[in-house]
């Protein structure tokens, strides 16, 4: 079978490996580099399950060939973990998570706002979180999550 | 207490059963039937470009014991042999080490099915040549009758009749169902994502004839479940082990999202019809009501859905006459089966509904209708159960009614009404219940066990089979079991679901985990403190210590220490399953819910704008657990009546994809404000009586009847989707032209 190699970066480090022509990121992520943080959900782009950063930006890693991705940063869920238990706080406390299933993904979104408080001079975080689907927690535990730790980092109570 | 395994499923560690590391296993997948729904399959083809030789097949004969998926009725088959009742239906298993390998095989082979005339719409008598489950296609029949209908309705001065349908719902865990099977020794290992390891354990036992002592199952991190991961998993268990049994090698199966949408079970479609008679001024005289629900061509759960659709048909209202009658028919759909409410849903919506269409006919406030009829202590249920906890069901609605602003907001929203060019609002309402735990007899017959182990450290280890699938039992019982013996949380760990370990605590089902089993934590927790020479008063340390000193002067006699219960039914109830009179349920929880919509006019769009839901569930144990059941079933709820529309072909799922089977975002929904009014039950664990179900049943009438007081209209059915809301509003002659 005809593979390819790709160098990217993985989580802040270079990584090369082969790859068949047709992988998807989040098969390459999970199967191949063992990285199984990232989860798939649907397999097309609509809940969010498997979002990862890609030079910065979160995409859906289902719908992205990992041959695309040669040159390019990568950053899963695996990296938010440096961040420690005081980061993540919020969304324990605000109860963001029930059956985790969509959380790590949620998670990325949460983050990327996060990093992003501008965002919010034009949208709502409903809006912001809406490629995020979840099916337990009506998405109250979500957004006030998110709220609570824009809020903390204004406040510059928790700098992570 | 914080969720316990909060910070493991934020950052990604959580491992499902997808995610567990395993070594030189083979991808399972399933090769299912294609249209037509029914009949004999005449030809397997399998396609010249594959080289099967690399491949691990199974069929039916490969099955060692019987070919059936054990549950109530023995009529499902683990594959179809020769025979298919629906499309989708499993006909062959497949597994190579590559998964692109095995899903390419799958697609080369043809499964060719000779037509004969299937049974597609359960809302209509099956002509002769369609009947396919005794003389008449009907799964189950039940009624319940008290005092008599038929003459209350002669008499009554009005009689108020409709009729209400609502659609199948998918559940869209977020993670997918599947399974991993493998052999250690001689013993059958099989590991996935579900609700009830009991339920796959003795499928497993029954079709593969084997004893208990050579099946082991083993539930991992469970992502999403609503009753989906129920019933169904059995099958997957089955088909991953019988692949692993005959290829010698451990097997995956896991379903990607439009297997899983197509060919597990789904929420049962109903139809509901009412005949009220009433007072002028609204009291209840006379409730007759006809309750039908599809089943899909397997049996599955569908009389036991029946069952509660039926309990809960009438509402939370006093009514001396009442007669509910119930069929579960059989069609060539692929099987309906458990989902969130379990019936209840379905014949609460059309109940609530109907309560609106009564107060419209009557020219009376919705409010007040209920008001006068809802159950006060020391009335009747349908079944005859006296109503008795104590509860103030006033009290619920009054405070919802406060809470939503109900009054103003009916002033505010005509003042709306009548000056916005496009936009309509309003505010809709519904009081209903939910008993929990299993029905009538259900729970003495599971005679559910648990232990609690004292462990060499002092710590304690609660063993049950009750699952965490995002609602929280593990940091539930913890708490109870901390709370009783006076230990920190710290001290307390819950063994992995593994029917090697732990007893039989029945499924994880009818919101019966935190009520039920949670009891069962607090008695067997006792019961470590007695047998370790303690009485119930001693905590803490003296208990860690205590459990240490039992361990030191029992060192080297491999005897365990623990403390055990069994399920003891509370005093005072009885139930009579040939009759259907009696107390159906230990206790009920009450609700009350009011949805705020806006409806646009130009695309018939309904957007909800506020949510207010006011329940008793007894004690709440976990405030923002507790929160968090309540908010994720309301937008559930939201979802089942404006937007998740199963699209039928042949009796399967068309749009089995996320794509075009809309599920609400974050924006589709309002913040779900929440309030608890506690009335501690005083058999749940701490107090505490079912919730997780609940909150599905308010949504869809609330919503509803919003939608009605907004435009005038009267929808009867759900999903309302903009396009069913237009065609009402133009057959009505709404719509802008009213709008004027």
């Amino acid at each position: 079978m005809t593979t390819l190699t790709v160098t990217f970066t993985l989580n802040g480090k270079p990584v090369s490996l082969a790859v068949d022509p047709s992988a998807r990121l989040l098969d390459t992520l999970r199967y191949q580099l063992g990285l199984t943080g990232t989860k798939e959900g649907c397999g097309e782009g609509e809940c969010g399950a498997c979002t990862v950063y890609l030079d910065g930006l979160p995409v859906n890693s289902c719908l992205i060939p990992t041959y695309q991705v040669r040159g390019q940063r990568v950053e899963t869920i695996e990296s938010l973990e440096s961040l420690g238990q005081d980061a993540l706080e919020p969304f324990e406390r605000c109860g963001a998570t029930q059956c985790g299933a969509c959380t790590p993904g949620v998670v990325m979104t949460a983050w990327w706002i996060r990093e992003h408080p501008e965002l919010l001079g034009t949208h709502s975080i409903r809006e912001l979180m809406a490629g995020n689907l979840c099916r337990c927690t009506g998405y109250d535990g979500i957004v006030d999550s998110v709220a609570e730790a824009l809020r903390e980092t204004a406040s510059g109570r928790r700098e992570t | 207490m914080k969720r316990r395994e909060a910070l493991a499923k934020l950052t990604g560690r959580e491992r499902y059963v997808d995610d567990l590391p395993l070594q030189d296993f083979l991808w399972g997948m399933t090769v299912r039937s294609p249209p037509p729904p029914r009949g004999r399959v005449t030809a397997i083809r399998f396609g010249k470009d594959i080289d099967w030789s690399q491949f691990v097949v199974v069929d039916h004969r490969d099955i060692p014991g019987p070919n059936v998926v054990a549950l109530i009725e023995q009529d499902q088959p683990v594959l179809a042999a020769g025979y298919v009742r629906h499309v989708h239906e499993p006909v062959l298993l497949l597994a190579h080490p590559s998964r692109e390998a095995v899903r390419r095989a799958v697609r080369s082979v043809e499964v060719v099915v000779a037509p004969e005339p299937p049974a597609l719409d359960f809302r209509i008598t099956p002509t002769p040549e369609r009947i396919q489950y005794g003389t008449d296609n009907v799964l189950k029949h039940l009624q319940i009758v008290k005092g008599d209908v038929e003459r209350a309705l002669a008499q009554a001065p009005v009689v108020v009749s409709g009729t209400y349908e609502t659609g199948a719902q998918e559940h869209v865990y977020l993670e997918p169902q599947g399974m991993i099977a493998y052999l250690e020794g001689d013993v059958l290992v099989v590991k996935g994502s579900m609700q009830c390891p009991y339920y796959v354990l003795k499928a497993l036992q029954h079709a593969l004839a084997r004893e208990e002592a050579l099946v082991r199952v083993i539930q991992t991190p469970t992502g999403g479940g609503f009753g989906g991961k129920e019933e169904f998993p059995s099958h997957i268990a089955l088909h991953a082990a019988l692949l692993a049994l005959k290829g010698g090698r451990p097997v995956k199966l896991i379903y990607d999202r439009g297997e899983d949408m197509a060919a597990t079970t789904k929420r049962h479609p109903a139809l509901v019809r009412h005949r009220t008679g009433l007072t002028r001024d609204g009291r209840l005289l006379a409730q007759d009501i006809e309750v039908v629900i599809d089943g899909g061509a397997y049996v599955t759960l569908s009389p036991v859905v029946l069952s509660r659709a039926i309990i809960h048909a009438a509402g939370p209202y006093a009514c001396d006459h009442v007669r509910i009658t119930g069929r579960a028919m059989f069609t060539n759909a692929v099987p309906f089966g458990a989902f969130r409410g379990f019936g209840a849903p379905q014949s609460q919506f059309a109940g609530e509904r109907h309560m609106d269409v009564i107060a419209r006919t009557l020219g009376m406030d919705a409010v007040e209708l209920r008001r006068i009829n809802l159950l006060r202590d020391g009335q009747t249920t349908a079944t005859g159960q006296v109503i008795r906890d104590g509860t103030d069901r006033l009290a619920v609605l009054e405070q919802a009614l406060a809470l939503s602003r109900y009054r103003e907001k009916e002033r505010e929203h005509a003042a709306f009404n009548a000056t916005h060019a496009t936009l309509r609002r309003g505010s809709g309402l519904a009081t209903f219940y939910h008993g929990a735990g299993f029905t009538g007899g259900g729970e003495v017959a599971l005679k559910s066990r648990l232990r609690v182990a004292g462990r060499p450290d002092g710590r304690v280890e609660v063993l049950s089979a009750n699952i965490e699938m995002g609602q929280g039992t593990l940091t539930v019982f913890t708490e109870l079991a901390a709370t009783r013996l006076g230990l920190a949380p710290e001290d307390v760990t819950i063994a992995e679901a593994d029917t090697a370990r732990v007893p039989n605590s029945g499924p994880t089902v009818a919101s019966r985990t935190t009520m039920i089993v949670g009891g069962l934590v607090e008695r067997a927790a006792d019961d470590l403190r007695r047998r370790v020479g303690l009485d119930d008063s001693a905590r803490g340390a003296a208990v860690t210590q205590a459990i240490e000193r039992w361990h030191r002067e029992h060192l080297g006699e491999g005897e365990p220490l623990f403390g055990e219960a069994t399920y003891e039914k509370p005093p005072g109830i009885a139930w009579d399953d040939t009759t259907y009179r009696g107390d159906a349920y230990g206790a009920f929880a009450w609700a009350a819910y009011v949805a705020e919509v806006e409806v646009d006019l130009r695309t018939c769009a309904t957007r909800v704008i506020d949510f207010i839901a006011v329940q008793e569930v007894g004690k709440v144990l976990n405030p923002t657990l507790a929160k968090g059941q309540v908010q994720g079933g309301v937008v559930q709820g939201i979802g089942w009546a404006l937007m998740e529309e199963c699209k039928w072909r042949d009796g399967a799922m068309a749009n089995n994809q996320l794509t075009n089977y809309l599920i609400p975002t974050s924006d589709d929904v309002p913040a779900v404000r929440v309030a608890f009014l506690e009335n501690p039950y005083p058999h749940g664990a701490g107090g505490a009586k079912g919730l997780g179900e609940l909150p599905i049943d308010g949504p869809a009438p609330a919503i509803l009847n919003a939608v009605a007081r907004a435009t005038g209209a009267d929808p009867r059915a759900i999903p309302l989707t903009p396009e069913r809301l237009m065609e009402l509003m133009d057959n009505a002659e709404f719509g802008m032209r009213n709008a004027e």
